[in-house]
């Protein structure tokens, strides 16, 4: 490898080539048609075309590939849930980001550094307690940790915090890590692509025709066409779009905002974040801290940034780190989250016997990419929903079989 | 910033406001519509009628806001929605 790079390097005409195909006119038909072309519709498809086999496949994205949530997120990848359902599955996801450069020969530049979760009372310290015996049970790399031992991880942190929040001890999550997000996509796309997957962007599904429970044509602005499965993720807005199938689903609309620093020098070696200061922050691998927190207070789906929320993260961010009150702000942005009530994602079967669903991402579906698109690739595969998914049916809130995840997820994503 | 009208004290800092979710069709006395309550909210791309309190004065009221463009279409009192 280094040795081909070398030539390459030398050669003076460099052929410039393209990952991703241009978008191709639509065929009648497809074997599976999914909705949605951010991480985790790649990601299916990557999984259906690569390991399943199944290659007649369009992806269907109204904007530019991968311009949803799979662009906003600030990143953080980690399994420190409650409920062992949700451990057992996150963990299943950061395994497979672990391996996934290789996997893919796409850099996805990920970095395994660690999450450090601030507890500022001795109620948070408790929840600390509960979440490390679970995540120690299910086999991931977890443990409450002192002030002793948040300093020497974090030795720039302010830990006495005007009094107010003075730090009491942390939550060390050795698995945390960050990953480039477009990466993650663009290398999902390029390798279904090569495998025959069409990828059409700037197509956006308008509605459905159904006969009996299936799904019989989708429409399109660019014409109808008609699958033998369906995949739904469209992120912010798979509320609506399963309102067009005619499902209900239990999802609101909230945009979550970040904001992005000036490049520093590297001086934060670990992802901070504080549930009572609604803050988190990550020194990304081009030096910028990267600021995040919680969703906006009303339900809004318009991603528009605020005022308020700059403020916000601004204060919260100073508390934890003084020293950064000179440094300039560059970017601040929004995503739409379609958010459920207890915090975990809607994943599996649906009414329609050929319609399937990966919703209710929200604040946290990044890290869950690459093994939602592989679950979801078995489930239409086989027309069976794995083990692993079948305790995020959309029906457990009929039968009150809820995965609160709400503490473990509020503020750090 | 953004202004929300209150009823009572005129318009004020959105942020001296709190917001107490949709006002539900479902009815939670009802056994039938007791999951759709608790779980199934509103979500419209539209207009959307909505409690919030007037923190300070405590102050209960409803507004009509535009869930794409976030305009605030009208305020009012419960039950005295002006003609
Ligand atoms: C500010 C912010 C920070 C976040 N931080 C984190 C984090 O740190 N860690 C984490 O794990 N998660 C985080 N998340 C959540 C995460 O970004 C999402 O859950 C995840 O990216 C969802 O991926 P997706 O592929 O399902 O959706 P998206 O990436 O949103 O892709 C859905 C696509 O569907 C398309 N679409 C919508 N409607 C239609 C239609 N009718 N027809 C065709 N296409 C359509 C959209 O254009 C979009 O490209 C964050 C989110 C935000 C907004």
């Amino acid at each position: 490898m280094p040795f081909s790079l070398l030539k390459y390097g030398l050669r003076s005409r460099h052929v410039p080539y393209g990952d991703i195909p241009k978008t191709p006119d639509l065929k009648r038909a497809y074997d599976v048609v999914i909705i949605g072309g951010g991480g985790h519709g790649l990601a299916a498809a990557y999984y259906l075309s690569n390991v399943h086999g199944i290659t007649n496949v369009a992806v269907l994205e109204k904007g530019y590939l991968a311009g949803g949530n799979t662009a906003r997120n600030t990143t953080t990848i980690r399994s420190n849930y409650m409920t062992p359902e949700s451990v057992a599955f996150y963990k299943e996801g950061v395994e497979l980001y672990e391996t996934m450069s290789q996997d893919l020969g796409f850099n996805i530049m990920f970095s395994q550094r660690g999450q450090l979760t601030l507890a500022h009372s001795e109620a948070t310290l408790r929840s600390f307690h509960l979440r490390a015996e679970m995540g120690k049970y299910m086999g991931t790399k977890i443990e409450v940790v002192n002030v002793q031992t948040v300093r020497e991880l974090c030795p720039d942190l302010n830990l006495d915090i005007g009094g107010q929040h003075e730090v009491l001890g942390g939550l060390w999550h050795a698995d945390g890590a960050t990953a480039r997000h477009d990466a993650v996509a663009w290398g999902y796309a390029k390798h279904a692509a090569a495998r025959g997957v069409e990828i059409h962007q700037r197509t956006e599904v308008l509605g459905f025709e159904k006969s009996g429970d299936r799904v019989t044509e989708i429409r399109t602005n660019r014409g109808t066409i008609s699958a033998g499965q369906v995949l739904q993720a469209v992120g912010g807005l798979n509320g609506q779009v399963a309102e067009m199938a005619g499902i209900k689903l239990a999802i609101r609309c909230f945009p979550l905002q970040a904001m992005v620093t000036q490049p520093l020098k590297p001086f934060l070696n670990t992802l901070v974040s504080s549930a009572n200061l609604h803050t988190y922050l990550v020194q990304s691998s081009r030096g910028e801290i990267v600021i995040g927190g919680g969703s906006d207070p009303y339900q809004l789906a318009s991603t528009r940034s605020t005022l308020d929320q700059k403020e916000h993260l601004a204060e919260g961010a100073l508390h934890l780190f003084p020293f950064l009150h000179k440094v300039k702000l560059l970017r601040q942005w929004a995503g739409i989250t379609d958010m459920t009530p207890d915090y975990s994602p809607i994943m599996g079967a649906s009414p329609l016997t050929n319609y399937w669903l990966d919703c209710g991402w929200g604040t946290w579906g990044f890290k869950a990419t690459p093994v939602a698109g592989k679950r979801m690739a078995e489930t239409i595969a086989t027309g069976r929903v794995p083990d692993i998914l079948k305790p995020f049916d959309m029906r457990r809130f009929d039968n009150f079989a809820l995965l609160n995840e709400m503490g473990a997820t509020a503020a750090s994503h | 910033m953004k202004i929300l009208t209150c009823p009572v004290n005129g318009p004020r800092n959105i942020t001296e406001f709190q917001y107490l979710g949709p006002v539900r069709g479902a009815d939670a006395e009802n056994p039938d519509q007791l999951i759709e309550s608790l779980f199934y909210a509103e979500n419209p791309l539209g207009i959307l009628k909505e409690w919030w309190r007037h923190t300070p004065s405590n102050t209960i009221l409803i507004a009509e806001r535009h869930t794409v463009t976030d305009q605030i279409i009208a305020t009012y009192l419960p039950n005295r929605k002006p003609a």
